[in-house]
C-alpha cells in the first residue's frame, strides 16, 4: 500500500512520458495520415535497408573501439590507489560536462580540409588528408562521445571485485594476464554488457555526429528519422514505422547479447 | 629435521612504520607452526613474504637452502589459504579446485583425479557442481584449503582461515586441519590471534608482537615458560605482579617474600612476576600471607573465575568452589607456579 503510494510520481511519469508517447509511435506507423490502418509504412522502411546497415555497422565498430580503449582504462583504475580514483574519474568524466554539439563541432575544425590536423601536417609537407565527412570521422565522433559510457559501468563492476582474488589467482599460478583473463574477464562481463548497451544504442540512433562529421553522403537513421518530422519530406508516419523497426532490431541485439551472459544472476538493464 | 624456510634479519615498514623488526626465523620441514600475536604485530606480514606477495626491504628468505626473494608467488612451492577464503564466485567447486592445475595447463584428465582426491580429503564428494556461493562458511573453508592443496605445496600458508567460522565449527576445523597436515605430510604456517587455536594445533608457537619475535617454542613451553610479561598474558589469562627479585630463590610480591624456583635474575632486581589464575589458590585469611576481598564471583561453566581485591592489585582466581562475595580471603601459590621474568621495556607493555 504505502510502496504504490511512493512509487506513483514515477508510474504516472512512465505512463504519461513513456507508454503514452510510445503507443502513439506505434498508431501512427500503422496508419495512414487519414487515421486508416495501413502497412504501407512499415514496409517502406525497407527501402532504407543500407542506411539500417550502415548505421548498425558504424555503431558496431564504434562500440568495440570503445570497448577495447575502455577496457584497460576501466581496469587500471579499479586497481589504483583509493585516493587517486576519484580524480581520474572527474578526468574520464569532464568531457561530458561539456555541451554536445561543441565537443562534436570541434571535431569539424581539426578534422576539416583546411583544420587544425591538416595544417600542422602541411607544415611537415603531408597532405592534406580528407578526414571530415567520412564515415571513419563519424566512427570517431562517436567513440569520442560515448567513451565514458563504456568506462563507467566496466569500472564500477570491476572496483567491486574483491581484490584477495586477484592474489588468489597469483598464488594459484596466474601471471599478470592469468588474471586478466581467468579473473577480471568473466567477473566484469555484467559490465561489458551495460556498457555496449549504453554505448552501442545511442550510437545507432545519433543523427548530429553524422551531420556534422559524415557530411550528407552518410546518412544514418538517426537523421532519416529526423527528416521525416523536420526536414523537407515531412512524413511522421513513415518517421513512426522507421522508430519502431529500429526500437525492435535493438531489443533483438541486445536480447542476443544477454545470450551470452545467461549464467548471471544480475541480467543487464535493456 | 630440515629447515624448509629460513627467514633472516628481515626488516619491513610501511608508510616509514616499522612492521617487522629484524625477524629472524626457520621453519622446519613438516611442522605446524603458528604466528600468533595480536593484530598488528607483524605475523601476516611475516606469512605475505612467504608467499611472495611483499618483498621485505632489507633480509633475506631461503626456500630449501634457495634464496626466493625474487622469485614471483606463482614460482614458489607454496599455496596460501586466504583470511576471507577468496573463492571465485564465477567458478562452481570442481572449477575452483581445479583453477590451478589448469593454470599449469595440467591435462583434463590427471586433473580429474587430483580434484576428486583433494574433494575426498576435505569431505566434499558430490559437491562438484556446486556454486561457491551456496555453500556455507565452513564448505567454502574446505574448498579453499582443497584449492591451494591441490597444487601439492611444500608449504601451506593459512592466514586467520577460521576466523570467519562460530566456535563449534571453529574446533571441528581445528582437528580436521591438523589431520590434513598430519596425513599429508607438508609444512604448515598458520597465522592466528587466537592463543588457543595455536595451542591447539601447532608443533612450534612463534609469539609476536610489534613486530619483534617474542618467543619461539612448543605450546607446553610457551605456556608454561613464558620468556615475558607480555607472553604470559597473551596465551592464557594472567597476574601480572610487580615483584623485586631479592636473591636467588626468593622473591617480594605485595611487600612478602616468597619462595621461588628461579634464579640468575641478581639481588633486588625489579622484575614481572605471573601467576596463572589456576594457580591461586584461595586459603582462610588468617593462614595466609596475602588477603583480599572477594570483588566479584562469575560461573564460567568448568570454572568459578572470581576477583579478589588485594593490595592495589586484582587477582585473577580460578577455582572449581566458589567463595563468599565481599568476605575475606587469604591467597597462596606454590613456589614453582611463580614465574619470574625481566621487565619488558616499557614501550613492549
Amino acid at each position: 500500500m504505502k510502496k504504490t503510494l511512493i512509487s506513483s510520481p514515477y508510474l504516472v511519469w512512465m505512463v504519461v512520458f513513456i507508454v503514452v508517447p510510445l503507443a502513439m509511435v506505434a498508431y501512427f506507423a500503422f496508419t495512414d495520415p487519414a487515421g486508416n490502418f495501413t502497412l504501407d509504412y512499415i514496409s517502406e522502411v525497407g527501402q532504407y535497408t543500407n542506411i539500417f546497415v550502415r548505421s548498425i555497422w558504424l555503431a558496431a565498430i564504434a562500440t568495440v573501439i570503445c570497448l577495447v580503449i575502455a577496457y584497460p582504462v576501466a581496469y587500471i583504475l579499479s586497481t589504483m590507489d583509493k585516493r587517486h580514483q576519484g580524480t581520474m574519474l572527474m578526468i574520464v568524466m569532464l568531457p561530458m560536462w561539456m555541451n554536445f554539439l561543441l565537443r562534436t563541432y570541434a571535431w569539424m575544425t581539426l578534422l576539416g580540409n583546411n583544420g587544425i590536423i591538416n595544417t600542422v601536417l602541411g607544415y611537415v609537407g603531408l597532405g592534406p588528408y580528407k578526414m571530415l565527412n567520412t564515415q571513419g570521422a563519424v566512427v570517431l565522433g562517436m567513440v569520442y562521445n560515448y567513451l565514458p559510457y563504456m568506462i563507467l559501468p566496466l569500472y564500477s563492476v570491476m572496483v567491486k571485485i574483491d581484490k584477495s582474488l586477484y592474489e588468489a589467482a597469483r598464488d594459484l599460478g596466474c601471471n599478470g594476464k592469468g588474471i586478466l583473463l581467468k579473473v577480471v574477464l568473466p567477473l566484469s562481463l555484467p559490465g561489458v554488457m551495460s556498457g555496449i548497451t549504453m554505448v552501442f544504442v545511442p550510437a545507432i540512433s545519433t543523427f548530429i555526429i553524422s551531420r556534422m562529421l559524415g557530411g550528407g553522403s552518410n546518412l544514418l537513421i538517426g537523421d532519416l528519422i529526423e527528416m521525416q518530422f523536420l526536414g523537407n519530406s515531412y512524413n511522421p508516419n513513415l518517421g513512426a514505422g522507421i522508430s519502431l523497426v529500429l526500437m525492435v532490431i535493438v531489443l533483438l541485439i541486445m536480447t542476443i547479447m544477454n545470450q551470452f551472459d545467461a549464467g548471471d544472476d544480475d541480467k543487464v538493464l535493456m | 629435521m630440515q629447515n624448509i624456510i629460513s627467514m633472516k634479519d628481515i626488516n619491513i615498514a610501511f608508510d616509514g612504520e616499522t612492521i617487522l623488526n629484524n625477524i629472524s626465523l626457520d621453519i622446519k620441514d613438516k611442522e605446524f607452526v603458528t604466528l600468533l600475536g595480536p593484530s598488528g604485530c607483524g605475523k601476516t606480514t611475516t606469512l605475505r613474504i612467504i608467499g611472495g606477495f611483499i618483498t621485505p626491504d632489507s633480509g633475506k628468505v631461503c626456500f630449501d637452502g634457495k634464496d626466493i626473494k625474487d622469485v614471483p608467488p606463482y614460482k614458489r612451492n607454496v599455496n596460501t589459504v586466504f583470511q576471507r577464503y577468496a573463492l571465485f564466485p564465477h567458478l562452481n567447486v570442481y572449477d575452483n579446485i581445479a583453477f590451478g592445475l589448469r593454470v599449469k595447463k595440467m591435462p583434463e584428465k590427471e586433473i580429474q583425479g587430483r580434484v576428486a582426491e583433494m574433494l575426498e580429503l576435505v569431505n566434499l564428494r558430490g559437491f562438484e557442481k556446486r556454486s561457491v556461493n551456496r555453500l556455507s562458511g565452513g564448505q567454502q573453508q574446505r574448498v579453499a584449503i582443497a584449492r591451494a592443496l591441490v597444487n601439492r605445496p611444500k608449504v601451506l600458508l593459512l592466514d586467520e582461515p577460521l576466523g570467519a567460522l562460530d566456535l563449534k565449527l571453529r574446533k571441528e576445523m581445528q582437528i580436521e586441519l591438523k589431520r590434513i597436515q598430519q596425513q599429508l605430510e607438508i609444512t604448515f604456517i598458520y597465522v592466528t590471534h587466537d592463543q588457543e587455536e595455536a595451542l591447539t594445533m601447532s608443533d612450534t608457537v612463534v609469539v609476536m608482537n610489534k613486530g619483534d619475535i617474542q618467543q619461539i617454542g612448543t605450546p607446553v613451553d610457551i605456556y608454561n615458560e613464558p620468556v615475558n610479561a607480555f607472553v604470559a598474558d597473551f596465551i592464557g589469562e594472567s597476574n601480572i605482579l610487580d615483584g623485586i627479585m631479592r636473591r636467588d630463590l626468593l622473591v617480594e610480591i605485595c611487600g612478602k617474600e616468597f619462595e621461588c624456583v628461579d634464579k640468575g635474575f641478581g639481588t633486588d632486581k625489579p622484575v614481572d612476576v605471573v601467576i596463572r589464575p589456576e594457580d591461586v589458590k584461595l586459603i582462610p585469611a588468617e593462614d595466609a600471607k596475602i588477603t583480599g576481598i572477594v570483588e566479584s564471583v562469575t560461573f564460567k561453566g568448568v570454572h568459578y573465575e572470581m576477583v579478589v581485591e588485594a593490595y592495589d592489585f586484582s587477582w585473577l582466581v580460578h577455582s572449581t568452589k566458589a567463595a563468599e562475595l565481599g568476605t575475606a580471603v587469604g591467597i597462596s601459590f606454590d613456589p614453582y607456579d611463580i614465574h619470574i621474568m625481566n621487565k619488558m621495556k616499557k614501550e613492549d607493555k
